[in-house]
């Protein structure tokens, strides 16, 4: 199989010995969208910091399109993967959204016509280029969340990694996300506890805990699954049956 | 631009005063607050002269006199502290009406009062004509280290962020019946406090991971200035120019 990125035998402890991460491996091919699930705690936040260098693994390589992360590589794995955070405050601290979404280019050097081509790209995809002069702190959520995604794709992006896209977001603003994200070519992983999100979004999911990757296979299978999610403490909500909707 | 999503002090509008780059503007209202402040208190023209100025501009933003004299109202803890400058003032005293007051000290509040005035109707007129995000491009047009001008932009971009957590705060305290009863009553305030300041911390940890995520290097790169034509500077300095001259007359004379 052709893999955009290959995860092999990633660990991670904190200073103090806590081990976060526990020889996780997988891979992911070009164009997959693959949702990673688990329980609190399980190190899905913490794995997915290693994935652009934020946090330095103990052990283990990370490859992306052929590009093992190390020193040098840092810039380029960053500029190619792209990490949307879960609060968009955190994401959007630019004073305006056109800086924002400039952020990232502009650090990676592009010149500035350039930066200003690609930002309204990026905006455009996203259907919200008139937001352009707004600051980001008078957006809804939805908005948020659309525009701290196109900080990313801004820079052209190869693997895009959103944590908890649908936290905050009203069922709108949800069924919109689904729609911008399916309607993205790029590569997605997407950490998150709404499992119908995943099951709508993503063919195929892996389910973290305690650090381990514990299951990996279609999204449809492993929540139908009823031994393996209770084991992981995964529920799906009240009245909702993978079983009884059409399987992707 | 953002019309009414703008900060309070901003007056939407597009008048000559709005189009002129904030660089100039900024620079402006430098020379017109530094020769205010070095004229003589004793040279009432050259404050009307000031004032005069400070009119015609007001005029020329078309912001109206209303939203102007409201903003302006920023500036009376210095006139109610002033005000109080006569009665405690040393020296000779004369009689005003029914009080006795010193001339020294309504000198001192008179002087108070004007500098700070039109110090401060200047600075609305900036505010009231400038976009946030501009009057931070045209600090880093005018060199300010970055560094400075990122902080001033970060504190801009979160300050409604951590009061809108100090407010939850706030109502989650009330929530549980806490209620305020004395100045005494100063350790859930404290505590909330201090919960902010680690909140404020940690958030700016993940905003640091978030510019990390996004190629930042310790360096900071404005996006592209703009050349300002001289003609701008000329008709943007003007005031500042000629209050200038107003302050060096009123210095000789």
């Amino acid at each position: 199989m052709v893999t955009q990125l290959s995860v092999s035998d990633l660990s991670f402890s904190y200073p103090d010995g806590t081990e976060v991460l526990k020889q996780v491996s997988l891979a992911i091919a070009p164009g997959e969208k693959v949702g990673l699930l688990g329980p609190n705690g399980a190190g899905k936040t913490t794995f997915v910091l290693h994935l652009n260098g934020i946090l330095r693994a103990s052990s283990g390589t990370i490859n992306l399109g052929g590009i093992t992360l190390s020193d040098e590589t840092l810039r380029e794995i960053r500029r190619r993967v792209g990490l949307v955070f879960q609060d968009p405050d955190d994401q959007l601290f630019m004073p305006t959204v056109f800086a924002d979404v400039a952020f990232g280019p502009a650090n990676f050097g592009f010149a500035p016509e350039e930066v200003d081509h690609r930002v309204r790209e990026a905006l455009e995809s996203v259907g919200e280029w008139h937001l352009a002069d707004r600051a980001p702190h008078h957006l809804s959520g939805g908005e948020r969340r659309k525009v701290a995604i196109a900080t990313v794709l801004a820079s052209d992006s190869e693997l895009l990694v959103l944590d908890e896209p649908t936290s905050n977001l009203d069922p709108a603003g949800r069924r919109e996300l689904v729609a911008l994200l399916s309607s993205l070519p790029t590569t997605q992983l997407i950490v998150t506890h709404d499992l119908p999100f995943v099951f709508e979004l993503c063919p195929r999911s892996i389910i973290m805990d305690r650090g381990r990757v514990v299951a990996d296979g279609r999204t449809g299978e492993l929540l139908s699954n009823r031994q393996l999610m209770a084991a992981h403490r995964l529920e799906l909500p009240f009245g909702f049956d993978p079983t009884n909707i059409a399987s992707r | 631009m953002s019309g009414g999503h703008a900060h309070a002090l901003h007056f939407h509008g597009h008048s000559p005063l709005h189009r002129l780059p904030a660089a100039v503007k900024l620079v402006g209202l430098l020379a017109f607050v530094l020769a205010v402040v070095a004229t003589p208190a004793r040279a009432v023209w050259a404050f009307s002269a000031y004032a005069l100025i400070l009119m015609v501009l007001l005029v020329l933003s078309e912001v109206p006199a209303r939203f102007f004299l409201t903003r302006l109202a920023i500036d009376l803890p210095f006139i109610a502290f002033a005000l109080l400058l006569p009665f405690v003032g040393e020296g000779p005293r004369f009689n005003l009406g029914p009080l006795t007051v010193s001339a020294a000290g309504l000198l001192g509040a008179w002087n108070l009062i004007a500098k700070a005035t039109l110090s401060a109707g200047a600075s609305v007129l900036l505010a009231a004509t400038t976009e946030v995000p501009d009057i931070l491009a045209g600090l880093s047009r005018l060199r300010v280290p970055p560094v400075l001008v990122a902080i001033a932009s970060f504190m801009i971009r979160y300050l409604e962020v951590v009061a809108g957590e100090f407010r939850r705060n706030r109502i989650a305290m009330a929530a549980r019946g806490y209620q305020s009863r004395s100045a005494l009553d100063w350790k859930p305030i404290a505590v909330s406090a201090g919960a902010l300041f680690i909140r404020s911390f940690e958030r700016g940890e993940r905003v640091y991971q978030a510019m990390l995520a996004r190629g930042y290097d310790g360096r900071w790169r404005m996006e592209g200035q703009q050349v300002i034509p001289r003609t701008q500077w000329l008709a943007g300095l003007f005031p500042g120019i000629v209050a200038a001259a107003i302050m060096v007359a009123s210095r000789l004379w």
